[in-house]
């Protein structure tokens, strides 16, 4: 048996990285940071692009990119620990291993986005795959037209990135929005949810592209009174997600109707998944 | 200097109402004005009257025995609060609660309701006002009830 | 195209040492364990000479021939993805190396393969693979290095099995496409010959060293004869018109609780299918933590959790998971590659423990039509 050092670029072998920065965003949430072990470049993404991550010896998960796209060598994950693999990833310590695929899947259409008014609808951890589209508006400003950013979530202490919410909400033409389903007296947000933001979103519908991540029903709703608003059906984008095993269309896990989610998406038109989101165990 | 009847009229929840209704509705409003940490309304008093919210946020809140008051739900600018004026018993079955300083227009509730048992065309076109809040509040409750970012639902 | 060529028992038996010496390794169907299967030939006597098969909904059984024909019955359980879609596969092995880890190259190439005995259908289904795992956005190199530069030997089928159904799906019975050399067995009293055409430059140079003589007019005619009779065996049918559409808009169709109660979500159907292609991927490490593994092995959509996502299952009931089988064979496949996902070779009729039967399952949905308006009616 010849043993040696793998110099292939086989898409199914993870790049080692090691871990620079945890930060615990929740109680079970946590962002890593990684760059590559070996002081290469890292890879380039689109916001909404994800990546397959390996901890040694445990598993691979499909995770999105929730860092800043300008920022070279560094990939941002944000992990919600609900089973043995993600609460692996999120046990790493600064310094250990994590093995990358990737990045896969379609971005975000924010070039298509460009002089319009973008809105974000994020729910729960679907804020974390929207971060980068953020970073990018608040980065080139002048491209844009209004940033409205509306985030929900259970209570308030499950919101993700608090701090840098309130720092956007201070960024000029942009508005932030936090709801979540259940207060305690201290929030002094919104309670309801996320969809009872949109009557306070300062843009104009008809040349306003929205981009909304989180649990599916959520997605539903949110698209669904988007369109009730006055936004047209292809301007409304959705990020799908379901199980996963290689993200490069061979292992047919993904499959939801004629797409596989992990290269014709994860991000989608709402009228490509109108016809499909109400089909039960489809 | 805005007059009542402008105001009502450029509020959300009576957008579109014609001229006429407005003018009829400016005769049941007043002015109010609530400070931060005080109750515009209280469960079971009556109920007699409601608020176009200029400004300012109010939770809607219930309390319940060895739990802390519950926040069902904000509302805000635009938004309109309470609708126990119009159903019998006319008893509120929530507190409001002004987070923040809140400006609004009252509505009489009774005044409100005579004019509309006089004149079914207001009648009609609050109600159809309300039913929609009333839609928008049950979609809502609903979606939240999914309780959608908890796992392993 | 090349002119076909006539060979006789003993020149044919050359071709397996004619394979040998260009350094293929040789696979093809034999006799094990009740069934005919795939596995390395050292010579055409390895074959299952005078086997036949009988097979229905749920049956299959060998069967002596009253005469020693080498490819006198169909297709078996297996197919010839075992080779270039391995059951399982390692994906990698890597070892710990400070904080960080390395990924080591460990598996020699695989080997250079022949496959004699492909049939039509199982063509069309290497076609329909090769355009999954290599000829879309990307190329699985595990499936690439063992396909590329396999020798095939085709053959046409001189008789069908009740559940064939290629005539159905274009595929067959006789070989169409990318071959190197395709023969048609003709066996009778006092006769055993095969009519050879090579189907490319590699294919005619194995021929030419068999030293085949050339077929008179009439031997052609019966080679034809053979095939057609073959098709003209074949009584399954399934209607493809429109199937695409017909499926998508009977989602809701209340045949797929029909064939839920009947379902055991075994899976054998995926793994006989020649066309699956869904894998997991399983990772192992040693008591030492040092070594880890990730194999890739073969996965079927009948399983629960294949759809998990944290929570719970997507597709839970067997209702929804033979559907969504079906439904990517026969119709989103069209939307993903271009192609149906069948190729009416009908193993997942022959090796269904309860027979269920994919053409009988199209024809009572496309019989009686339900729209979901109407399937919804009276369950608001």
């Amino acid at each position: 048996m010849t043993m040696a050092t793998a110099t292939t670029t086989d898409p199914m072998l993870p790049q080692p990285y090691s871990v620079r920065q945890v930060v615990k965003e929740t109680a079970d949430t946590f962002t890593l940071t990684l760059e590559p072990s070996n002081g290469a470049g890292g890879n380039r993404f689109q916001p909404g692009q994800f990546s397959m991550l390996w901890v040694f010896g445990v598993g691979e998960l499909p995770i999105s990119i929730s860092g800043d796209p300008a920022e070279r060598n560094r990939l941002a994950y944000t992990v919600r620990s609900v089973g043995q693999a993600t609460h692996a990833l999120v046990s790493r310590e600064v310094g250990g291993a994590v093995g990358v695929r990737g990045p896969f899947g379609t971005g975000w259409p924010v070039e298509k986005a460009e002089g319009r008014d973008v809105l974000v609808v994020a729910g729960g951890i679907g804020l974390a795959p929207l971060r980068p589209v953020i970073y990018e508006v608040l980065h080139h400003r002048e491209k844009y037209g209004r940033l409205v950013v509306l985030y929900g979530a259970r209570s308030p202490r499950e919101l993700l990135y608090r701090k840098e919410l309130a720092a956007w909400a201070r960024q000029h033409e942009t508005q932030v929005l936090s709801t979540v389903d259940y207060g305690g007296l201290s929030w002094r947000g919104q309670v309801g949810v996320v969809t009872t933001l949109f009557k306070y979103a300062r843009l104009q519908p008809e040349r306003s592209l929205a981009f909304a991540c989180g649990p599916e029903i959520m997605m539903r709703f949110v698209a669904r009174d988007l369109e009730t608003r006055g936004l047209a059906r292809e301007n409304i984008y959705l990020s799908m997600e379901r199980n996963m095993k290689c993200a490069l269309g061979f292992c047919g896990h993904c499959q939801y109707g004629p797409h596989f989610i992990c290269k014709d998406g994860p991000i989608f038109r709402y009228d490509q998944m109108r016809p499909l989101l109400e089909k039960y165990e489809l | 200097m805005e007059t009542l009847e402008r105001i009502i009229a450029d509020h959300p929840f009576f957008a579109g109402l014609e001229s006429y209704y407005t003018n009829l509705l400016t005769g049941c409003a007043s002015n109010v004005r609530f400070e931060k940490g005080t109750y515009i309304f209280r469960e079971g008093e009556e109920a007699n009257e409601f608020y176009l919210i200029r400004a300012g946020k109010v939770a809607v809140e219930i309390f319940a025995p060895q739990r802390k008051p519950i926040m069902l739900a904000t509302v805000a600018e635009g938004e309109v609060l309470g609708w126990s004026w119009l159903l019998p018993p006319y008893q509120w079955r929530f507190h409001a609660h002004a987070i923040e300083t809140v400006r609004a227009i009252a509505l009489d509730g009774k005044c409100l309701r005579t004019k509309c048992e006089q004149n079914h065309d207001l009648g009609y076109e609050i109600l159809k006002r309300f039913a929609q809040i009333m839609e928008q509040r049950l979609e809502a409750t609903r979606f939240q009830l999914l309780d959608v970012y908890a796992v392993g639902k | 195209m090349h002119a076909p060529a006539l060979l006789t028992l003993d020149q044919l038996a050359r071709l397996v040492p004619a394979l040998h010496s260009r350094g293929y390794q040789v696979v093809g169907p034999t006799v094990r364990d009740g069934a005919i299967v795939y596995d390395v030939l050292e010579g055409i006597s390895d074959l299952p000479v005078g086997w036949t098969d009988e097979q229905e909904a749920g049956r299959y059984r060998l069967r002596r021939r009253n005469d020693d024909a080498l490819f006198g019955y169909v297709v078996g359980p297996q197919s010839w993805k075992k080779y270039v879609h391995p059951a399982e596969v390692r994906l990698l092995t890597a070892e710990r190396s400070g904080h960080t880890f390395r990924i080591l190259n460990n598996d020699p190439s695989p080997p250079r393969r022949a496959f004699l005995g492909v049939r039509a259908c199982e063509l069309a289904a290497i076609a329909v693979q090769d355009r999954v795992l290599q000829g879309d956005r990307y190329r699985d190199p595990i499936y690439a290095a063992r396909r590329e530069g396999i020798f095939i030997v085709a053959v046409n089928c001189t008789q069908a099995a009740p559940t064939c159904f290629c005539t159905s799906m274009g595929t067959g019975p006789r070989v169409r496409g990318a071959y190197d050399l395709a023969l048609t067995e003709l066996v009778g009293p006092g006769k055993h010959e095969f009519v050879i055409e090579a189907g490319s430059d590699a294919g005619a140079e194995v021929l030419a060293e068999l030293a085949p003589s050339a077929p008179s007019e009439a031997v052609c005619q019966e080679a034809e004869a053979a095939v057609e009779r073959a098709a003209s065996q074949i009584q399954r049918r399934m209607d493809t018109t429109g199937i695409r559409d017909l499926l998508y808009t009977n989602f809701d169709h209340p045949r797929w609780d029909n064939v839920a109660q009947r379902c055991l979500t075994c899976a054998n159907c995926t793994m006989v299918c020649p066309t699956c292609f869904c894998t997991t991927v399983e990772d192992v490490s040693d008591v030492t933590g040092m070594h880890a593994e990730r194999w890739r092995k073969w996965d079927s959509c009948f399983t629960q959790n294949f759809s998990y996502i944290h929570g719970g299952n997507i597709r839970s009931s067997a209702k929804s998971r033979y559907r969504q089988w079906m439904t990517h064979k026969l119709a989103s496949w069209i939307d993903q590659f271009g192609s149906s996902g069948c190729v009416g070779c009908g193993r997942c009729i022959t090796w269904c423990p309860v027979g269920i039967d994919i053409t009988e399952e199209v024809r009572a949905i496309r019989e009686s039509p339900a729209s979901s308006k109407e399937s919804s009616h009276g369950n608001p």
